[in-house]
């Protein structure tokens, strides 16, 4: 059984094999057509062939090849400050700009090791009131300020 | 003559006071994001481009295009300052900046970095005006098979001369080129890739894409990681440079103007290595290389000029040929799209006003920059003091207003936040992002092009190899690929990035 030596090789080839798969298998759908006349299926059936290939070549190589292995995920930026903008960008059109950015502000700091929740609240307020002013007063987005249920 | 007619023209748009005003704020926003490490330029843009819909085209361009330079300039402080690069571009620049300012030279090193940047800008400000014109003439012969096989060739050479594995950084380009065609074909109206997301008939928008894999990974990526800065603010003093000082570093300035402005010039090309290449040639041609990296003023005037010339220089194939050669220019493809002009020779011809505005504004902006920069060091120190923890939700607000105004969608912050996850696992495999983004704006051209060029050929494919430029261009490519994969080069490559 060989031994993967290059696990960031080895798994972006993975990677690479299943995008290229998956495009081909979804892309199944979309007709062909012939090289003088191409489908909407013949570009994306060309570029999933040529990644599987790529892909196929890196994960052998990373077999044979030495390499650094893949640094640790640390699950607890990657989740709080992600998951912070996607809540953002769900409450913003109902509760408004003003609190959606003290929310967004004050999740996205605990992401930080050294989080200071009075700080972040405080820094919440301030921005939410730049960010009231700068975008919905100053540049006239169409995003209210308070939350829409208030005013029916 | 006509060279002079042209830039008359372009000042004039450049010179209205709208104008003056975005130029003004793009390299002042570049200045400031530069300044700060942990935002570069493709984030900043993509934050911006929802903004710039109601303005002129020339004022968006305008504006976005100071960003970049502008971040050449505010880049160099935060090296110089605290030995940590504020853009990528600048990284060579700790190594002898901040030994200057550690030796109490920090204005000197300052003032040098801003006075080359300056130098470099209105030459290669001249540098695009006079190539610009016959290059778009060339372009205007281009058929279908020939701007297929030159996006290849610019394609291949953008990630040639990046670092890193050659593989993975074509199968970036690949997957850059999937994801740019999802959405609606427009020659079968089928909507492809759209998993019965409605949002998603319309392609993905280049924001999520570029705020996603450069904004919000770089965060994340920065927060996993606590360094400590060290500033050396309080050690500058007098902002000017001795008679021996500026002897020594105007040659160094020449040399990196002159680099940059060639290797700006070439796919992949642009700011980043033009510095790195500029700090490699000053410690060859140096009297004393031993000097380097104890705060030889030529390893500061070199490359703060070479990144700024290759910043603009790398306008050219965009403007010319509408083939963006780094991330920075698929982000002004963006730019241009949302603004309805199609990137490319026929811009000189059809939008002469914009064209040349876009140009001239470039040397107005530098003589912003040089003239606001050097007194508002201050300030920018200032801003440097703020912690990350602070700073990094404030860009987070920004990112996630800017992205959200595109359409006022919750589905596109999803979006984007999809993409700073897969930006994410991209850096733990060391998969650059760049070859992605650049491929994702060329996707639904290069397809067109690969299309018409097979329709006019009868579903021949030797079209692309019958024709003389076409050929020139995919055996440049071929060689490209295979001069990279000798190992002998490979080696020297890999040395050449490892320049520290």
């Amino acid at each position: 059984m060989a031994r993967i030596r290059n696990p960031k090789d080895f798994w972006a080839g993975v990677l690479f094999i299943l995008v290229g798969a998956a495009a081909i298998v979804l892309g199944s759908r979309y007709n062909l057509g012939t090289a003088a006349r191409m489908g909407p299926g013949y570009f994306p059936r060309i570029l999933g062939m040529l990644l599987i290939l790529l892909g196929g070549i890196l994960a052998l190589r990373a077999l044979r090849l030495q390499g650094a292995p893949i640094p640790a995920f640390k699950w607890r930026p990657t989740l709080v400050v992600l998951g912070s903008v996607v809540i953002f960008g769900l409450i913003v059109t109902t509760v408004g700009m003003a609190i959606s950015v003290v929310i967004l502000i004050v999740l996205s700091s605990a992401a930080s090791p050294e989080f200071r929740p009075k700080e972040a609240v405080i820094a919440g307020l301030l921005l939410a009131a730049l960010a009231v002013g700068v975008f919905v007063i100053g540049l006239k987005l169409q995003v209210p300020i308070w939350p829409t249920f208030l005013h029916g | 003559m006509e060279l002079l007619n042209h830039l008359a023209l372009g000042f004039s748009v450049a010179l209205t006071p709208i104008n003056l005003m975005y130029a003004l704020i793009g390299s002042l926003l570049g200045t400031l994001i530069g300044v700060l490490p942990g935002i570069g330029p493709v984030a900043t843009i993509a934050m911006l481009l929802p903004t710039t819909y109601a303005l002129q085209p020339v004022s968006a361009l305008i504006m976005l295009a100071g960003i970049y330079y502008g971040a050449q300039y505010g880049g160099s402080t935060t090296s110089i300052l605290i030995n940590m690069p504020g853009e990528t571009s600048s990284a060579v620049t700790c190594l002898d900046g901040y030994q200057m300012a550690r030796k109490g030279e920090a204005g000197a090193a300052l003032a040098i970095a801003a006075l080359g940047s300056f130098f470099a800008g209105c030459v290669a400000t001249i540098f695009i005006a006079a190539v610009s014109i016959p290059l778009s003439e060339l372009a205007l012969k281009f058929g279908p098979a020939e701007y297929f096989s030159l996006m290849v060739l610019g394609l291949i050479g953008a990630v040639v001369l990046a670092h890193g594995s050659l593989i993975k950084a074509i199968a970036m380009i690949i997957l850059g080129l999937l994801l740019g065609i999802v959405g609606t074909d427009v020659n079968s109206g089928v909507a492809r890739f759209d998993f019965g997301i409605p949002e998603l008939t319309d392609g993905i928008g280049v924001v999520s894409v570029a705020m996603g894999l450069f904004g919000f990974a770089e965060i994340i990526i920065n927060l996993e990681s606590d360094e400590k800065r060290e500033l050396l603010s309080s050690k500058v003093k007098g902002l000017w440079l001795t008679k021996a000082q500026f002897k020594a570093a105007w040659p160094a300035v020449l040399r990196g103007t002159g680099l940059g402005s060639f290797l700006g010039l070439l796919p992949g090309g642009g700011a980043m290595l033009a510095s790195f290449a500029s700090y490699a040639l000053e410690k060859k041609v140096a009297k004393d290389p031993s000097q380097f990296g104890k705060g030889a003023i030529q390893g500061v005037a070199g490359p703060e000029s070479a990144n700024n010339a290759g910043a603009q220089t790398s306008f050219i194939p965009l403007l010319t040929l509408g083939i963006p050669e780094n991330a920075v220019m698929a982000m002004m493809v963006g730019a241009m799209t949302i603004h309805n002009i199609q990137p490319g020779p026929q811009v000189m011809t059809n939008n002469p006003g914009l064209f040349w505005g876009l140009i001239a504004s470039m040397w107005v902006g530098n003589l912003m920059l040089v003239v606001l920069n050097l007194p508002m060091i201050g300030i920018w120190i200032k801003l440097l003091t703020v912690p990350y923890r602070i700073l990094y939700p404030a860009i987070l607000m920004f990112c996630a207003i800017g992205v959200y105004t595109i359409s006022n969608a919750s589905f596109d912050v999803s979006q984007t936040a999809f993409f700073g996850l897969l930006g994410v696992i991209f850096v733990k495999l060391e998969c650059e992002p760049a070859p992605l983004l650049l491929g994702f704006v060329l996707g639904p051209m290069m397809e067109e092009n690969l299309r018409r060029a097979m329709l006019l050929s009868r579903g021949d494919p030797m079209v692309f190899l019958t024709r003389p430029l076409s050929a020139v261009m995919l055996a440049a490519a071929v060689l490209l690929v295979v001069v990279i994969a000798l190992p002998n080069i490979r080696r020297k490559r890999e040395e050449a990035f490892q320049e520290e």
